[in-house]
């Protein structure tokens, strides 16, 4: 199936308000859900006979920000942080890609990171995947039956892969830059 | 038969054992690189595992948004550094999909050959090291006698033995070398001059020769080995249901029963690479499996990787024949400053250990806004805890090894 065709299929299943979004002429036709909505779409995709993405090759993040405010003007993007799906069929032998869009804080000024549900449930990787999404870029996946970091050690501040990040001076003694 | 009180074997259930956390590595010699293994065991009965990983973590998506796409090349191939290749090539390929660029039919060749040649020497050592792990020795030194070879013929090709950086964007960084001095272990091993000078692909050619007759030995030692058979068929089964939901690519998902080969069934960027080709899928089960060997098992899994290399070798030849014959260049210029497009682009390719993922984001710049590795191992080794949970612990090295991490790889 098509991207075209799965969107209409989304849109007719879940409404507008699920299916927020699209673009059918990048490289990889993506597909963008409501962060409220995506349990319910990934469920969808995985189980539906028309659809059936049994295989999720790839869950990150990624965070779209200029740190440097004399860039912001010529940055393309809004800021935000993105949650990507890779999905693949075996059976179907057809691919999509779904993206979640969130604030790049749930709050501002505490910096607290934004949730984005979790699709542990659905496949089984993503228990991995979410993880290093959370370790790395920083995204609270909620009902994550164990969200620890996974790549950095326990004790590690901050989420490596976010644009503002700022590498620490000093871990345990060993110094930084 | 119940058991009475006389039975000297009521005294299994009598006595209590404690549970016990036993750590194993993370310089545990069987759990192939970093990896530790936290083990909640009763006596020899594993209850719990849990795989703590990130001892290799490199940041090598950080830095890969700080440099121009060929810069990053040389960081793909230390993350898999036994399939150093193949690596280059799944990464190359990401960024030429994401900026549309095709190349010459020659760098195509040029890119099989040396990809599968790659696979062979990863998957040799997967053979060796499998083996080392289940206690015997010859094998690796066998399998590291024929890879040396392999090594000398890359170091012919691009100066480096383990991390080539061979495949770049746009094609490759050379082409491939014409009059070689023979390897000295293809000299000693065919007994020829060891002054003797040659092409590269007559070396290559002479290589493999030698190296085909010597698989049905190695199916000898080890794949038809009672003792071998013993340690692995019917252990560690992994359903094609868990497989999937796991994520497990390459020999692991095909060892599992699933039909499903990205050289074949891959994107239209990758599969044109082996279009032409002729060569087969290997996936379970098999007809000639010994009869305690169950679909999904540990022995499934080393026989994939075992007849993958009869593939490759074939697929080599194949692309050898083709190599005088094909137009073009080996490479079409890639300006370092050049600019990726506002666009991402994602591209599994198939490595020796399974589908490796780089998922490049362009931002109008020259350093990728965001570049990700998406590694296979990663995948295949969440799969541990549902393998071991239940069995001996003399079976993790067995179970763990079948799956033929990298570290590297997983960690990033």
């Amino acid at each position: 199936m098509i991207a075209e065709d799965l969107h209409k299929l989304l849109i007719t299943e879940f409404g507008e308000s699920a299916i927020t979004g699209s673009n059918f002429t990048a490289k990889d036709p993506w597909i963008e859900v409501a962060t409220v909505a995506i349990v319910d779409v990934a469920r969808f995709l995985k189980h539906d006979e028309r659809t059936q993405f049994d295989h999720l090759n790839d869950l990150t993040g990624v965070d779209y920000f200029e740190p440097d405010a004399k860039k912001v003007a010529k940055f393309n993007h809004q800021p935000h942080v993105e949650v990507v799906y890779h999905l693949t069929s075996y059976a179907l032998r057809h691919r999509i890609t779904i993206k979640v869009k969130v604030p790049r804080w749930k709050d501002e000024a505490t910096k607290t990171i934004p949730e984005v549900p979790s699709v542990t449930s659905i496949w089984a990787i993503a228990d991995w995947h979410e993880r290093e999404c959370y370790d790395l870029v920083g995204v609270n996946f909620t009902d994550h039956p164990n969200l620890r970091r996974i790549l950095c050690p326990e004790d590690w501040e901050g989420h490596p892969l976010r644009k503002d990040y700022d590498m620490p001076l000093e871990y345990h003694g060993v110094r930084g830059k | 038969m119940s058991l009475t009180l006389e039975d000297p074997r009521v005294i299994e259930f009598d006595v209590r054992t404690d549970e016990m956390l036993v750590n194993m590595g993370p310089q545990h010699p069987s759990t192939h690189g970093v990896l530790r293994l936290l083990l909640r065991t009763d006596g020899e009965i594993i209850h719990e595992i849990t795989p703590h990983i990130g001892y290799l973590h490199r940041c090598a998506e950080k830095i890969g948004e700080n440099l121009a796409t060929p810069q990053w090349v040389p960081y793909t191939d230390r993350m898999d550094y036994l399939a150093g290749m193949n690596m280059n090539l799944g990464m190359a390929l990401a960024v030429e999909k994401l900026i549309g660029m095709e190349v010459p039919e020659k760098a195509m060749t040029i890119r099989v050959l040396v990809a599968e040649l790659g696979r062979i020497a990863s998957h040799l050592v997967g053979m060796g090291a499998y083996g080392l792990d289940l206690g015997t020795f010859s094998p690796f030194l066998y399998a590291f006698r024929e890879r040396e070879i392999i090594l000398d013929l890359f170091e012919e090709l691009c100066g480096a033995r383990l991390t080539y950086s061979y495949f770049t964007i746009g094609g490759a960084t050379h082409d491939l070398p014409d009059i070689i001095p023979i390897p000295p272990g293809l000299a000693a091993l065919t007994k020829r001059n060891k002054n003797m000078k040659l092409t590269w692909l007559e070396a290559v050619e002479m290589f493999l020769n030698w190296l085909e007759p010597r698989i049905q030995e190695y199916h000898t030692l080890l794949t038809r080995n009672q003792i071998f058979i013993k340690r692995t068929a019917g252990l560690g089964i992994l359903t094609k249901e868990l497989a999937i939901s796991h994520g497990c690519t390459g020999p692991v998902l095909r060892g599992s029963g699933v039909d499903f080969d990205l050289r074949r069934d891959g994107e239209p960027i990758y599969t044109r690479y082996y279009a032409g080709y002729d060569f087969d899928v290997i996936s379970a089960p098999f007809e000639d499996a010994p009869r305690e060997v169950v679909l999904g098992d540990n022995w499934c899994r080393f026989y994939v990787r075992m007849l993958e290399v009869v593939q490759a070798i074939k697929l080599v030849r194949q692309a050898m024949a083709k190599y005088p014959k094909s137009q073009g260049t080996y490479r079409v210029p890639y300006k370092m400053s050049a600019k990726l497009p506002v666009d991402e682009a994602y591209l599994e390719t198939e490595c020796p250990r399974g589908a490796m993922g780089f998922y490049i984001v362009g931002n109008d710049k020259a350093e990728p806004f965001r570049a990700r590795a998406k590694s296979s191992c990663f995948c295949n080794l969440s799969v541990t805890a549902p393998l071991c949970e239940g069995f001996l612990l003399a079976d993790i090295p067995a179970i763990v090894g079948s799956l033929d991490v990298v570290m590297g790889e997983i960690d990033r």
